[in-house]
């Protein structure tokens, strides 16, 4: 179906995004007309309208589709790396290494780039342990790989109970809401959009190869593909992009493993499309999730992950169940 | 007619023995091999060596004068293409998407498929009867028609030297005598002379190999490899000591047939 009309298909995808955008910037506490950001845009909106959108709504609009390309983009180069559909953005350990930063921030009371920073300190040590366990042993198999990953993320696992457990109740709350994910915290940085556009870039220049990848490290081989540099590049690319997700939302589930996985059932698993299309469905499913997120039950705010989950279980076993089985 | 393929003294090891010891071959163009041993004697890690899928423990190879170790893995590919013994497909795609990986060597700085692309992976799956299958799901395919469209992505990447690894796996006998022809074809008709062209065949079928090949490595499994024209390899003594059994030959005006006695 999407080899059909691919063109078509992606100016959806874009219409799509920029509809979950739009709901975002409009909805909320202080409500917003189509023609506030018009003015906005021409610079002659002023007052309490153009504080909330500066300073609330635009950055975390941003934040939220930013993260949300980036974990769905992670999610598709995980799934190649490992060739397992069960494959996520946190499977090799990233989300619990950057967890135990963010949570030692957090115990610690600090808050803000402190807390960013032990994240992304987490996350790179994680990283850092696994391509050492994994390239120590010479072994790059997908197998060995993918247990050394498991592992990794058990031994965090342990950490992160610990912590919750010896914790004072009054940090627990802001732990818990850090690992189910959590937008309201973020600051979108240059740094965070630089790092999705190269991976974009990067991951669709070479979506070729990774179709041909796929079917096989041999296969791959002897088609010209350089199988172990490949690899090792989605490895560092998507720890890469999941390390600034994870960095600015603190670990979302589901947007990684099920944005993509929902496409292929779709019939987009040319990578060429796929990666395109998960960056646009990743970001505008996350926007739409957190609006959702801020405005249920305001003023309360829910945690963005379980949002995702509640969206996601649904359509995605509706999907599956439309889907003639191959 | 000038040497394609050019080995050296290659040893090849695993972790506990010694498979091949010092072969030395020269591939020219037009010829066709047979590879043949009994099981685990060597044949898929010699036609794997010969790919760069890896490396030997010692020995070189050269591929139309150029050192194999020092050529780009993409390079090798536009030159050498290997048909697998088995087909994996781990994820969905379609017959016409498996064809034009084949493509992929020579797609290079190039996201999508041109129309030359799309062209010689329809050719070659006329060539071996696929093309009404285009459009299915790989998965729905049959073992013989998988082996076809794994030949056919092979044929699409119009590599000059084409190994094969049991290409008669799973074909029924008109489709395997088809592949006799359609090989000799590909590699030693006039069209064929002037692209520079030769196969290996790794095979357990004696008799195929008979029919196919004008060229023999005969690998004993112990390291020692007998090397030379059809006729001169395939005898009942050199063939009962590398298979262990007695193996008969019975010879008709134009055929020769081997068979276990």
């Amino acid at each position: 179906m999407i080899n059909s009309h691919p063109i078509r298909l992606l100016t959806l995808a874009c219409a799509l995004a920029a509809a979950a955008i739009l709901a975002s910037l409009l909805s909320g506490s202080v409500e917003l007309s189509v023609s506030d950001l018009i003015r906005y845009a021409d610079g002659t909106l002023d007052g309490i309208e153009h504080q909330v959108l500066s300073e609330l709504r635009i950055p975390r609009t941003a934040a939220a589709f930013v993260t949300g390309s980036a974990l769905a983009l992670a999610g598709v180069l995980m799934q190649v790396l490992l060739r397992n559909p069960l494959a996520d953005p946190y499977i090799l350990g990233l989300s619990g290494g950057a967890a135990v930063g963010a949570l030692t921030s957090i115990m610690l009371g600090l808050g803000g780039w402190w807390l960013s920073g032990s994240a992304l300190t987490g996350a790179f040590v994680s990283v850092v342990l696994v391509f050492g366990i994994a390239s120590r042993s010479g072994r790059w198999s997908t197998t060995h790989l993918l247990l050394t990953g498991v592992v990794v993320s058990a031994g965090w696992g342990a950490m992160i109970n610990l912590m919750l457990s010896t914790s004072a109740s009054t940090s627990v709350q802001g732990m818990l809401f850090w690992l189910m994910g959590d937008l309201s915290q973020s600051r979108i940085s240059p740094a965070a959009i630089l790092v999705l556009v190269f991976g974009v870039a990067f991951s669709l220049s070479g979506a070729r190869t990774l179709n041909v990848l796929v079917r096989g490290d041999l296969l791959a081989a002897s088609l010209g593909v350089e199988v172990t540099k490949t690899r090792l590049a989605l490895f560092f690319g998507a720890s890469t992009l999941t390390a600034m997700a994870v960095t600015l939302a603190g670990s979302i589930g589901f947007v990684g493993l099920v944005v993509p996985h929902m496409l292929r059932l779709l019939g987009a698993r040319d990578h060429r499309l796929l990666i395109p299309f998960s960056v646009l469905c990743g970001g505008g499913f996350l926007v739409i999730a957190d609006t959702l997120a801020r405005t249920l039950v305001a003023p309360q705010q829910l945690p963005v992950g379980v949002i995702t989950a509640l969206i996601g279980v649904p359509s995605f076993i509706a999907i599956l169940r439309g889907t003639p089985s191959r | 007619m000038t040497v394609l393929m050019h080995i050296e003294d290659l040893t090849l090891r695993t972790a506990s023995r010694t498979l091949l010891t010092a072969l030395r071959v020269d591939i020219t163009s037009g010829e066709r091999w047979g590879l043949l041993g009994k099981n685990g004697a060597g044949k898929t890690t010699l036609l794997h060596t010969l790919a760069n899928l890896r490396l030997p423990a010692e020995g070189h190879i050269t591929i139309q004068g150029s050192d194999l170790s020092k050529l780009k893995q993409r390079e090798i590919a536009q030159r050498i293409g290997l048909l697998f013994q088995d087909q994996i497909d781990a994820l969905p795609a379609s017959v016409l998407e498996t064809a034009l990986l084949g493509r992929h060597p020579h797609a290079r700085g190039r996201l999508f498929d041109n129309e030359a692309d799309l062209v010689s992976a329809r050719e070659s799956l006329s060539r071996l009867g696929l093309l009404e299958l285009e459009t299915r799901e790989v998965s729905s395919l049959s073992g013989g028609e998988r082996q076809r469209l794994a030949l056919a992505t092979l044929l699409a990447q119009k590599p000059n030297l084409l190994l094969l690894d049991e290409p008669s796996n799973h074909l029924d006998l008109g489709f395997q005598t088809n592949l006799i022809e359609l090989l000799r074809r590909e590699v030693s008709s006039e069209e064929a002379a002037a692209q520079d062209r030769a196969l290996v065949v790794a095979t357990h079928d004696i008799n195929l190999a008979a029919r196919l090949c004008n060229k023999i490595i005969l690998l004993d499994g112990k390291g020692n490899a007998r090397v030379g024209a059809t006729h001169e390899v395939l005898t009942r003594e050199n063939l009962s000591a590398a298979y262990d059994c007695d193996i008969a030959k019975i010879e008709s005006e134009d055929r020769t047939l081997f068979y276990p006695h």
